[in-house]
């Protein structure tokens, strides 16, 4: 019996498939989100859009939070830690989180150097804008991959954008030669062997999930037919007028992503999607997708 | 032709299908009650059961899925799969079983993910090799009923696979692995439901 695999890692990922993780601050949100059908949760101190407002240094989250929120459902139970910050991961992995997302929404705490996570027991899931910034996360040890797109903001558009991004350039490594994939794992800052995983397998070599704007069932639908494997929603639910029926809309749009007429019927009378930002009046400095590397 | 579909609400339905079509099986996805019409074997994959116990609902799956079996349809359930045909599911109500199969489950029995493992498990009924068993939050069955016949346990006799007349399952998730005797047994017994025996 051997815990803690490669396959036990990426395969709580694959479990995850095709639904729909919510960020959670309290055990009543985590409790909304499993009813509506939600395949995990992000227990967090706050949502991306409250983390925007505050601004200063966005941390790990009160551990106390987070166990309660353990306590109260029976589907995993993600919690983030900042870039770089290894003992916010062991004290996340201490007590006893199902997937640890080392994640660009809270202040990084090493600019340079993300956590290698291989030596964890606990799986990890990792942001990404691009082909080559996905695989350099997997070689670190990331179990599963998610878009970076601009969390808080209810805007779809990165998300989209790095999405479109992972898979032209998955499709541009499948249908290249064998002899071109060492300038192209050049060119990625990615490993070799991984580059030619991708071309084998033509997908990632781990799940990977839209997250990062998504406000509505459409929104998830999009990035579905995009080619996740699944969705995160950050403060996409519970900054919108009515959470339990979105919750709901959101995870059944998911799940009939290729059928408008089922994505139409779910997203008839939910009230207030949460107020949105454009990207492009955000000033540098404000965009969290950028940080990392 | 045998065609097995795959109940594509919530999971990893896409490793299942992948594995029956690299053995040249027909398949298909279902998320409607139309297209549970079409299939004469269905696979209920890993995934989280309360996310597939209320989609199951939404879109009126369940009546016509119970019915299915009950005429004699064969289903497989893999580890999420497993607690949704289960008779009942100990102490937690966010989960609605299909009762089809006469076992208490327990779900996430052996803890949180930093207790999911690997384990190679004699599973008699497909061959003298152990099978490589992932098992990821799993659950266990901790009661079974006199028609079901266990098929694998643990080392200290927890019951992780059985089978039921028309119906298996497995704590676990071959679909998982590059082992395809589970797969092969249930694509005979949906082989056998087509030629009526």
């Amino acid at each position: 019996m051997e815990t803690a695999t490669w396959r036990v890692k990426a395969g709580l990922a694959q479990m995850l498939k095709g639904g729909v993780i919510m960020d959670v601050v309290t055990p009543e949100h985590a409790k909304i989100a499993e009813e509506a059908g939600a395949c995990a949760v992000m227990a967090l101190e706050r949502v991306p859009a409250d983390i925007r407002a505050a601004g200063g240094v966005a941390r790990m989250a009160d551990p106390a939070r987070i166990v309660s929120i353990m306590e109260t459902v029976t589907i995993p139970v993600m919690a983030k830690c900042r870039i770089g910050h290894f003992v916010e991961a062991q004290v996340l992995e201490a007590i006893g989180v199902d997937y640890i997302d080392e994640s660009e929404v809270l202040t990084p705490a090493d600019e340079s150097h993300h956590i290698w996570k291989h030596t964890f027991k606990v799986p990890f899931v990792c942001g990404c804008r691009d082909l080559g910034e996905a695989l350099r996360r997997v070689a670190e040890g990331a179990a599963m991959i998610r878009t970076k797109g601009e969390a808080g903001t209810g805007n779809i558009v990165e998300a989209v954008r790095h999405m479109r991004a992972v898979m032209d350039e998955i499709r541009k490594v499948q249908g290249m030669p064998e002899e071109e994939l060492v300038a192209e794992a050049k060119a990625l800052g990615a490993p070799l062997e991984l580059v030619q995983q991708v071309k084998e397998l033509g997908r990632l070599p781990v799940v990977n999930f839209a997250a990062g704007g998504v406000a509505t069932p459409a929104d998830a639908a999009l990035m579905m037919q995009l080619g996740a494997d699944g969705v995160f929603v950050g403060s996409g639910i519970f900054k919108s007028s009515d959470p339990e029926a979105r919750a709901r809309a959101v995870v059944q749009a998911t799940t009939h992503y290729n059928n408008p007429a089922a994505i139409a019927e779910a997203s008839k009378g939910l009230g207030e999607p949460m107020p949105g930002l454009d990207v492009r009046s955000l000033k540098p400095q404000e965009l969290l997708a950028t940080r990392g590397w | 032709m045998t065609k097995v579909g795959v109940l594509a609400l919530q999971g990893d339905f896409a490793e299942h299908l992948l594995v029956l079509r690299r053995m040249g099986v027909s398949t298909s996805e279902v998320r409607l009650p139309a297209d549970l019409v079409q299939v004469d074997g269905l696979i209920i994959p890993g995934g989280e059961s309360t996310t597939i116990s209320r989609l199951v609902d939404v879109y009126e799956l369940r009546s016509p899925l119970v019915q299915r079996a009950r005429e004699g349809m064969p289903l497989f359930g893999t580890c999420a799969g497993l607690v949704m045909l289960a008779r009942e599911v100990v102490k937690d109500n966010s989960v609605v079983p299909l009762g089809l199969v006469d076992i208490q489950v327990q779900r996430n029995a052996f803890g949180r993910q930093t207790d999911s493992f690997e384990a190679d498990l004699p599973v008699p009924a497909i061959g003298p090799e152990p099978f490589p068993a992932v098992f990821i939050r799993a659950p266990i069955v901790c009661q079974v009923g006199e028609r079901v016949e266990t098929m694998a346990a643990l080392e200290d006799g927890r019951v992780v696979a059985v089978r039921q007349g028309s119906f298996l399952a497995t704590a676990f998730h071959p679909e998982l692995t590059q082992d395809t005797r589970l797969h092969r047994y249930f694509v005979e017994m949906v082989k056998a439901f087509g030629r009526g025996s």
